[in-house]
């Protein structure tokens, strides 16, 4: 019997709420968190909304010397694993700390410790030659993003292997892809895996203002990303995180835990084509899909739901509604698609969790959530992509696709919970 | 299945290329100095060791020059001399059968800083389109990706310092599925004020202004390390298809990895030794077979002990040679442990262990079997190569001739 990986904990910070109940509720209501940003004055930039999260640490249980030491995509994952272990009933103390392992994606690490360190540091930008003597101690931990799984691995007592995963845009399924793989080759029994990013700081903005990726919407916030609608006009940022506990199947059905959902298959491809573009014909992603379906040992029938990128940027939603029809043929027209970042926004490397999270709970509720602010049919999209509702679907297998920067495109099957007792 | 590596491309302090590493690391000719990028002067930490002599000027295409930071110049000069060194061209290969899996430490550090000067010095209009696809950690991936046409699995690992050798795990499984080439190791390059000034804040940098004494791990003078930048890029292959293109079995055998979290700092038992000793069981080898270890050699005297003990826990006081070539490049990352590795595979290709260039007296507690003084000669079959990355990470690759 070959080992597979489960999810049997969920932990969401989400925009719209804190928690993953939170979180499914927003999903289910198709009611959008996108808004003109706060954390920061957006008066000078192309872009100036964001779907942010109303996030106090303090009051989301982390103490005074938490939230000094860390950057606030390190507070999310703190927060997103403490809810997943708990709600898993899995009591770790009794798991050998060598056999739990970690693995979180991140696509842009601490970026606001960063850039406010920064900031100071340089004088307000004056000083190449930035002034060390103002730095805080925890600066270095900003640095390097693989900070965020060693606060992680600290809050799971874990000593098994320990992984940051940094891929862009598909980190997120990718580090979940990766945790699950620790446990199918028996590195780990136990992997807390999830992704996390809190890119909302003006660096982050005016790079992407650069390129004119996010959208200029900013007379109507709530209504400003829309994917797959003809009039869509870029993605809106995002920020969040999902973390969650995946056990080895056998052991965890043993011990009788609440099975959200069985990773069934993961696969990444590249388009080696441009770092931004994408080719209209979404070849990589189709192909990423196909391993993926091969790996789990299942048809294109097979699927029930499509979770997809849907970042709401011209180029994107024709690209993968292209690899849809490519991968699945005639089941592509068959299946609901939808893309939560019409509620949740772009989170960069979080989102591949955050929509893991959305699929597990779909599964789990047997409930599809939307498109939010589908109202325009775009000829170049023309799949069923449960447009502004919520929709009871009965859903043995779900998929979930990634495509980001660097040409990285992946695709994760998961299956109902209760599959394999069968 | 076995995985080889067949090619190397090296860009260290020690030297631009195979030949002037390897003569840098045998004659203990130290790429460590005062830092020229910009002025230290004003900074405790003065001493860095540099890829001088590296313009990505005239060895990369001059459009991909203001698209990436100094690390992805490093990365991809160090990827098309893996590549000739290889004597392999991924087109050759079917287009999914090649993937990227590099390690990164920290991504662009001195582009990002540039741009972020030019957001608050005169705002948000100035920072350039190149920032969204330079600073990220998975900017040397996707350029190599790009640039080599390769269309599989890619990766990028963050581990700091022990995510070199992550990636050389991932690399093997990767290998032991779809692909029949992936391209490893990583490089760092963080020498701007920004870079160090935050490197400074980990408390582990010397302070020393003395570039030979800067930086001497297991020494009772051990003071911290010195920061670097460069590493070294990889090609991995499957074994089965080395030897049938002729390339035998390249370098040497990937032949066992491991990963661990060490927790000591919170009052945990420290994993470094149980890592090692599933590495050897990976690669089906005992302690005894172990020729040579590659140290992580951190120059923290605490650290210095807790891998000492290690090493002695596993193969017995003074029971195996060690060795620490990275104080001639200082500590490179996201690019040292794949630097350890490179240098790790011509030792055994040239029956030669490099001696540690440093330090002279074993700190109290390190009872290990330094190799000081000048290099020892003997064959080597198997080497193991430790490192760790901060915050906890620890991982061991054995690699076998």
């Amino acid at each position: 019997m070959s080992r597979r990986a489960v999810i049997t904990g969920i932990g969401v910070v989400a925009p719209g709420g804190i928690g993953t109940t939170a979180f499914w509720e927003l999903l289910t209501a198709g009611r959008t968190a996108t808004r003109t940003i706060s954390l920061f004055d957006p008066a000078r930039f192309r872009s100036r909304i964001a779907a942010e999260v109303d996030f106090d640490p303090r009051a989301a249980g982390l103490g005074a010397q938490e939230v000094r030491r860390m950057d606030r995509a390190a507070q999310f994952a703190v927060v997103c694993a403490r809810e997943a272990i708990a709600g898993s009933g899995l009591e770790l103390s009794t798991v050998d700390p060598g056999r739990i392992g970690v693995s979180v994606g991140s696509a842009v690490g601490c970026t606001m410790g960063l850039e406010e360190e920064y900031a100071v540091l340089s004088n307000g930008g004056r000083d190449w030659l930035i002034d060390h003597t103002y730095a805080v101690p925890h600066l270095y931990g900003y640095m390097v993003p693989s900070t965020l799984a060693v606060e992680v691995a600290w809050e799971a007592a874990a000593e098994g292997p320990v992984t940051l995963i940094s891929t862009g845009c598909t980190s997120g399924l990718d580090s979940m892809g990766y945790g699950a793989q620790l446990i199918e080759e028996g590195s780990a029994d136990v992997v807390i895996a999830g992704a996390t990013d809190a890119p909302l700081s003006p660096i982050t903005s005016a790079c992407f203002d650069a390129i004119k990726a996010t959208s200029p919407n900013n007379g109507d916030p709530e209504h400003a990303s829309r994917p797959f609608d003809a009039t869509r006009d870029g993605f809106v940022l995002g920020e969040g995180a999902a973390i969650m506990v995946l056990e080895e199947a056998e052991s965890a059905r043993r011990r009788g835990a609440h099975i959200y959902a069985e990773i069934v298959g993961y696969a990444s491809r590249s388009n080696a084509f441009h770092m931004t573009g994408l080719k209209p014909d979404g070849r990589e992603m189709a192909e990423a899909i196909r391993v993926a379906l091969d790996q789990a040992h299942l048809d294109p029938s097979d699927v029930d739901y499509i979770n997809a990128h849907g970042s709401g940027t011209k180029q994107n939603d024709r690209h993968e509604t292209a690899a849809f029809k490519r991968s699945l043929g005639n089941r592509a027209y068959e299946v609901p698609v939808s893309s939560i970042k019409s509620m949740v926004g772009h989170s960069l490397g979080a989102i591949g969790s955050i929509e893991v999270a959305a699929c597990a709970l779909a599964l789990d509720r047997q409930v599809v959530p939307p498109t939010a602010n589908l109202h325009n049919a775009d000829p170049e999209c023309d799949l069923d992509y449960v447009p502004l509702h919520a929709r009871d679907h009965a859903m043995d297998v779900v998929l979930s696709v990634g495509s980001g920067f660097g040409g990285f495109q992946s695709a994760m099957l998961l299956a109902s919970g209760d599959r394999g007792s069968t | 299945m076995n995985v080889v590596i067949s090619g190397l491309g090296i860009v260290a302090p020690t030297g631009i290329g195979i030949e002037e590493h390897w003569q840098s690391v045998l004659g203990g000719k130290s790429g460590l100095g005062r830092i020229t990028r910009f002025d230290p002067s004003g900074y405790p930490v003065t001493v860095g060791g540099e890829v001088s002599g590296f313009e990505a000027k005239g060895r990369l295409p001059n459009r991909i020059i203001p698209q990436t930071d100094r690390w992805t110049h490093l990365a991809l000069a160090a990827t098309e001399a893996a590549f000739a060194d290889a004597g392999v061209d991924p087109a050759d290969y079917p287009e999914y059968e090649t993937a990227v899996v590099t390690s990164s430490s920290s991504g662009g550090t001195e582009f990002g800083q540039g741009e972020m000067q030019r957001l608050y010095e005169s705002g948000p209009s100035w920072v350039g389109a190149y920032q969204s696809i330079a600073w990220f950690y998975a900017a040397t991936t996707g350029q190599i990706s790009i640039r080599h046409g390769m269309r599989g699995p890619c990766g990028v690992i963050c581990g700091e310092q022990a995510g070199g050798l992550d990636a050389i795990g991932q690399t093997r499984r990767l290998l032991r599925g779809s692909s029949k080439l992936v391209v490893t190791g990583g490089t760092d390059g963080s020498l701007c004020p920004y870079g160090v000034v935050a490197q400074l804040a980990n408390g582990f940098l010397s302070t020393v202004d003395d570039p030979a004494t800067a930086y001497l791990p297991f020494d009772t003078e051990a003071a911290g390390y010195v920061p670097g930048e460069g590493g070294a890029i990889l090609v991995a292959e499957r074994a089965d298809l080395a030897r049938s293109r002729g390339a035998g079995d390249g370098y040497g055998t990937v032949a066992g990895y491991a990963a661990g979290f060490d927790q000591s700092a919170r009052g945990r038992p420290p994993v470094l030794a149980s890592t090692i000793r599933r590495a050897l069981a990976d690669a089906r080898l005992a302690p005894s077979d172990v020729d040579v270890v590659f140290a992580d050699a951190a120059a923290d005297p605490e650290l210095d002990r807790i891998e000492a003990a290690a090493i002695t826990e596993v193969f017995g006081p003074h029971g195996v040679p060690v060795t620490a070539p990275k104080t001639l490049t200082g500590r490179l990352y996201g690019g040292g442990a794949a630097l350890d590795v490179a240098t790790a595979l011509l030792a055994m290709g040239e029956g030669v262990i490099p001696h540690t260039c440093g330090p002279t007296e074993l700190a109290p507690g390190c009872d290990i079997d330094l190799v000081l003084g000048e290099p020892r000669v003997r064959e080597l079959r198997t080497a193991l190569v430790v490192a760790r990355g901060y915050g906890g990470f620890t991982a061991a690759v054995v690699l076998t001739r």
